[in-house]
């Protein structure tokens, strides 16, 4: 019987024929520990009893949540993180370089095949290279530090499959926005997504990186796109034999399959307060708005600075409206400043900060208050999320987030 | 633990963990200090009105959103003693039983149950409420493995030779 990608990684890992269900013991390729966590990990693993680290070649923490500190007590995070980087001899630290998703396959840590796990829910972003990366908490990030070794429960897989071109104006934010409002919050919980057809496969690795990046927001345990010749050139290797079989075989057991024409795709967005809320951009348009923000793991890359620059080009946001931009990594940062963009957002009045997860965790540039209304780029719009439980957030593609800073309301992107 | 009651708290649907513990909060020195943000975004006043031993019962999705273990760890602390929901978010599951929560899933009885009920929970068999009795699932083993040793801490001493 065929299989399906994630279950030819967990083959390739253990060397056991494992169906949805089983329970098997994997060996972690690399794993990622970002600086909100990095204490509590700190401490759990030395509680454990733990001398060492299993690889310390594997382990890479990444300050981005709180960088740079806004809050006095954020230092402590800082400071812990150096100091266990210091005593466990680990090299792969980055302090100011960017966000954890963007960093783990921009800076080459994750290949295709590759088995990694994250303190963070987004962590499901590498499968955009064909990697089963899934988010987990710090009690277990400081087991696999000591042991190098995870449980996990092989899933059953939903395929996705997209054909066609897709529309001006329409871009992979809204796939997997329309994709998370069909299948609802948890209607991938526990299961992997397999992405495949001509639309995909057509699709730069950012914009696949985008999709992987949201599939927790449907509650898949990872999110996952056949490694390809795009793929092999992004992370700077040749695809040996076992990474170009990973694609899903024909005879292999889907529980679920749904098929997209990318021709239908509009521009969408999620609505006020969950994700799986998503209406067409026509159907709300007029809605007046405050702040408009671009950037954060899912939207904050070259091409999505590029595409709101293409909307904003020669233009200015409204007067009331304040337009932040945030790279995700200081790579596209420095690229998106060489090649002109962060120019032309300049030009047209958005503030450009530095490379972190800045606004989208809610913890620093530019909080927003009780009756205030945000369009943002990032992957979540819950109550709280990015200043009071009265701010209303929208979730939308760089392009459609553009057209709205122009406008001072909600438009779809002409 | 095979058999305790409780007075429950009701929530509804896709519960995340922005709600369970805000990421303003996340950065306090301790979870005793998070505790009474706990829920904040929906209902401010709740985690002052949770005592020890009470349960929540909670619609789909509980614990969606973030990897963000003081969630589960919050939820301990205010004195739950079980969280049973239609269904949890798949890193919510692990955290909870990695720190000692349990967590039951049953479809029904959150569409019956009011706020203030008790209910006596079987554990790996039935819940009953109002002399109905809803049957529960049996956790896997390695699960019970975890839940036994104390926590994944704990089995992790264990195999260090520490306790």
């Amino acid at each position: 019987m065929g299989k399906t990608i994630i279950e030819k990684i967990i083959k390739n890992n253990t060397g056991i024929d494992a169906k949805p269900g089983d329970i098997v013991t994997v060996n972690v390729d690399r794993v990622m520990i970002h600086d909100i966590f990095i204490p509590f990990v700190a401490s759990k693993f030395e509680e454990m009893g733990f001398k060492k680290l299993w690889d310390p070649d594997k382990v890479v923490l990444i300050y981005d949540h709180l960088v740079p500190a806004s809050q006095v007590d954020d230092t402590r995070h800082f400071k812990v993180g150096n100091e266990f980087a210091e005593k466990y001899g680990m090299k792969n630290v980055h302090r100011s370089d960017g966000i954890c998703h963007q960093l783990m396959t921009e800076a080459l840590y994750v290949k295709p095949g590759n088995i990694v796990f994250g303190t963070d829910s987004h962590t499901t972003t590498y499968g955009c290279v064909g990697a089963f990366s899934s988010g987990i908490g710090y009690t277990e990030m400081a087991s696999i530090l000591g042991t190098g070794t995870m449980w996990v429960k092989v899933p059953e897989t939903i395929k996705v499959s997209i054909t066609g071109k897709l529309p001006d104006n329409v871009m992979a934010k809204d796939i997997i926005l329309k994709l998370i409002g069909d299948l609802g919050a948890d209607g991938a919980t526990y299961k992997a997504l397999e992405f495949t057809g001509d639309t995909v496969e057509n699709m730069t690795v950012a914009s696949r990186m985008s999709m992987s990046n949201m599939a927790i927001e449907a509650g898949a345990k990872c999110a996952l796109f056949t490694p390809d010749e795009k793929t092999a050139e992004y992370c700077e290797i040749e695809l040996d034999d076992k990474q170009k079989d990973l694609v899903g075989d024909a005879d292999a057991v889907y529980c679920r399959e749904i098929c997209y024409k990318a021709e239908d795709f509009v521009p969408v967005m999620a609505c006020p307060s969950n994700v799986d809320h998503v209406e067409p951009v026509k159907d709300i348009e007029g809605k007046e708005i405050d702040q408009v923000f671009i950037g954060s793991c899912t939207n904050g890359r070259l091409e999505d600075l590029m595409a709101a620059a293409s909307i904003l080009k020669g233009k200015h946001v409204a007067s009331f409206v304040k337009l932040i931009v945030t790279p995700a990594s200081r790579k596209i940062y420095r690229q998106a400043d060489e090649n002109g963009t962060l120019k032309i957002l300049a030009d047209a009045g958005a503030m450009i900060t530095h490379p972190s997860c800045g606004l989208c965790c809610g913890r620093t540039g530019g909080i927003l208050t009780d009756g205030e209304v945000v369009v943002a780029t990032n992957n979540r719009n819950f109550l709280g999320r990015m200043g009071t439980s009265k701010v209303e957030i929208y979730l939308a593609s760089p392009k459609t987030a553009a057209a709205c800073a122009i406008a001072g309301k909600i438009v779809t992107p002409q | 633990m095979d058999k305790f009651s409780g007075k429950i708290w009701v929530l509804g649907d896709d519960i995340d963990t922005d709600i369970i513990i805000p990421t303003e909060y996340l950065a306090l020195k301790t979870v005793d200090d998070m505790k009474p943000y706990a829920f904040s975004p929906l209902r401010p006043e709740l985690a002052g009105q949770i005592s020890e031993g009470d349960i929540i019962v909670a619609g789909k999705n509980f614990g969606c959103g973030s990897s963000r273990e003081q969630a589960p760890e919050i939820i301990k602390a205010l004195g739950i003693k079980c969280v049973i929901a239609k269904s949890f978010a798949r890193i919510f599951f692990r955290n909870s039983f990695n720190n000692g929560l349990l967590l039951i899933e049953n479809e029904d009885l959150h569409d019956v149950v009011s706020e203030g009920d008790n209910i006596t929970v079987h554990v790996n068999n039935y819940i009953e409420h109002q002399e109905k009795k809803y049957p529960i699932a049996e956790l896997p083993q390695n699960l019970v493995d975890i839940v036994n040793a104390g926590g994944l801490v704990k089995a992790m001493r264990k195999l260090n030779g520490l306790d």
